[in-house]
């Protein structure tokens, strides 16, 4: 597990969110922002990705749509999905 | 007996809701003879679209042209070599939707011209074998379910029935199961086939996304989903769109859920009970009734094995996995599963063959799985213990994705000296609760 490149604070703090929900048992440091999160990388399916979107809807107030973007570019890492966000954030 | 592919009447009625428009029958007919006409000579095919209408094209192809379309649980690298080993030149029909697979391929596509077929529903022979679906045995070889046309399409006329949807002319459905699996394939398109009703091609996924899929159809209009979807549409949508009947299935539901659910979309939420072996075996509206009912002529019987379904659209007597209380000879009462059956999110495995596939892992000596305790509504992880000296967790992992369905990766997964094993060499699921608890706390202070 890489943890070369530090983490911003935003994304320290979506990484907390995602390890309460999944319960991954991790730290924030340990989550390598530049690696996929699904499949390969923290191995997340199809479930957890729900999960995920459900925290970012609650926290703020970012609904993840299928069609409007490329979510396998917003999951791509923990970086682009947090730009996601940020970029979308409603509260 | 010879049965229709579908119930639909009227030429322009609709079956399907595409991104490209409504499908009617006439022109699903001419798609299904048309694709029919393109399949290679082969005794099977492995349908893994994504576009439920394709699937369904595809279906109706193999079913005129008596090929039997395989449907494994997973596509996992080891499931794909045994279902080679055992279905030489066996060919996956795809599309653009679905995923990767290491097979050769044929996509399905739709160019049917209803001119040159007249209307008229194909018959296929009830006793045509339709669909083998495929569960993962206690030994790890994937265990076929054979489900002739005749048991497939009662399946969808008893569905129907059990629904009470018998007198509606249209139903629009939107499913976010995937036609592969049981629950989706019955509720999905065989009732829509067998019901004169209609699917949505689409599965969509956020709650954003099947909020605005169901926004568009026509009414009545009913959702086909799980308790994991159920849960996040209740948590983010404040308004979703009024919808006529909601379906879950794959675990019960909570008695909360149900009620949250039932107000938000302003319709009533039944459930459906079944297994890959049996088929849906039974229905509830729990809001209603915790008990649950019986469809059509099916019966339960109990034993000292356990409990037994047959009759209906059930093949042959079939041992079920949960433990069943009966009510009465149409009513029952559902306490959970079997200890050693695992059932995440709707995939079924168990603990014995989860063991035997992480302990077949390079440089794992030795290893075991445990089951947590439920919680209402969330979909509960397996975590594993395992000892292999000079291996990361990564490495097991790695390994395991190879063998196992995605849904039972370990989270957490423990690097430990050794397991709790007792004198007779067992694992009491006491002390790996307790090993669990342990590493837990080590973790939170470091």
């Amino acid at each position: 597990m890489s943890t070369a490149t530090a983490l911003t604070d935003h994304e320290t703090k979506l990484a907390a969110l995602i390890i309460e929900a999944l319960n991954l048992e991790m730290a924030p440091q340990e989550i390598d922002p530049g690696a996929p999160l699904y499949r390969e990388g923290l191995g997340l399916d199809s479930i957890d990705i729900l999960e995920i979107a459900l925290v970012i809807s609650k926290t703020y107030g970012v609904q993840l749509k299928a069609d409007d973007t490329d979510n396998v570019r917003i999951f791509g890492s923990l970086r682009s999905l947090n730009d996601h966000v940020q970029q979308h954030r409603a509260k | 007996m010879p049965l229709p592919l579908f119930a639909h009447a009227s030429p322009d009625a609709p079956v399907a809701f595409t991104r490209d428009g409504i499908v009617n029958a006439h022109q699903f007919l001419a798609d299904v003879h048309s694709f029919a006409d393109r399949l290679p000579d082969a005794p099977h095919v492995l349908n893994a679209c994504g576009d439920r209408y394709l699937f369904a094209v595809g279906l109706g192809a193999a079913l005129l042209r008596g090929q039997r379309t395989l449907l494994p649980a997973n596509h996992t690298p080891a499931t794909l070599e045994r279902l080679t080993q055992t279905h030489p030149g066996l060919q996956a029909l795809t599309d653009t939707l679905a995923p990767d697979i290491d097979l050769p391929s044929l996509a399905v596509t739709r160019d049917g011209d209803p001119h040159d077929v007249p209307f008229a529903a194909p018959v296929i022979p009830g006793d045509r074998i339709a669909a083998v679906l495929f569960t993962s045995g206690s030994t790890g070889d994937p265990v076929p379910t054979v489900k002739s046309w005749s048991l497939l399409a009662a399946s969808g006329r008893n569905e129907v029935a059990a629904l009470e949807l018998n007198d509606l002319p249209t139903l629009a459905i939107l499913g976010t199961v995937p036609p592969q699996h049981s629950y989706g394939l019955e509720s999905t398109v065989l009732m829509a086939l067998q019901g004169g009703f209609a699917f949505d091609a689409g599965r969509p996924f956020f709650p954003a996304d099947i909020c605005s899929a169901l926004a568009v159809l026509p009414r009545p209009r009913m959702l086909v989903t799980t308790p994991v979807h159920l849960r996040a549409l209740c948590a983010s949508e404040d308004h979703p769109p009024e919808v006529d009947l909601l379906l879950s299935a794959t675990a019960p539901l909570s008695l909360e859920l149900a009620a949250d659910a039932e107000q938000r979309f302003g319709a009533p939420l039944k459930e459906i009970y079944g297994c890959s072996e049996a088929g849906q075996l039974a229905t509830r509206q729990l809001l209603a009734s915790a008990q649950w009912r019986l469809m059509g002529d099916i019966r339960l019987r109990q034993d000292e094995r356990g409990t037994w379904a047959s009759g209906g659209h059930v093949p042959g007597d079939v041992l079920l996995a949960d433990v069943i209380e009966l009510v009465d000879r149409e009513r029952f009462i559902l306490h959970g599963r079997t200890a050693d059956l695992i059932n995440i999110a709707g995939k079924r495995t168990s603990l014995a063959h989860l063991d035997l596939q992480l302990n077949a892992v390079p440089g794992v000596r030795d290893g075991a799985f445990l089951m947590p305790d439920d919680e209402d509504d969330r979909v509960v992880r397996l975590t594993a213990f395992v000892v292999a000296p000079g291996r990361t967790a990564r490495d097991i992992q790695d390994g395991l994705q190879q063998r196992i369905d995605a849904a039972f990766l370990p989270r957490p997964l423990h690097l430990v000296d050794s397991l709790p094993r007792n004198t007779t060499g067992k694992i009491p699921r006491e002390a790996l609760l307790a090993l669990a608890a342990r590493l837990r706390k080590h973790r939170n202070t470091p």
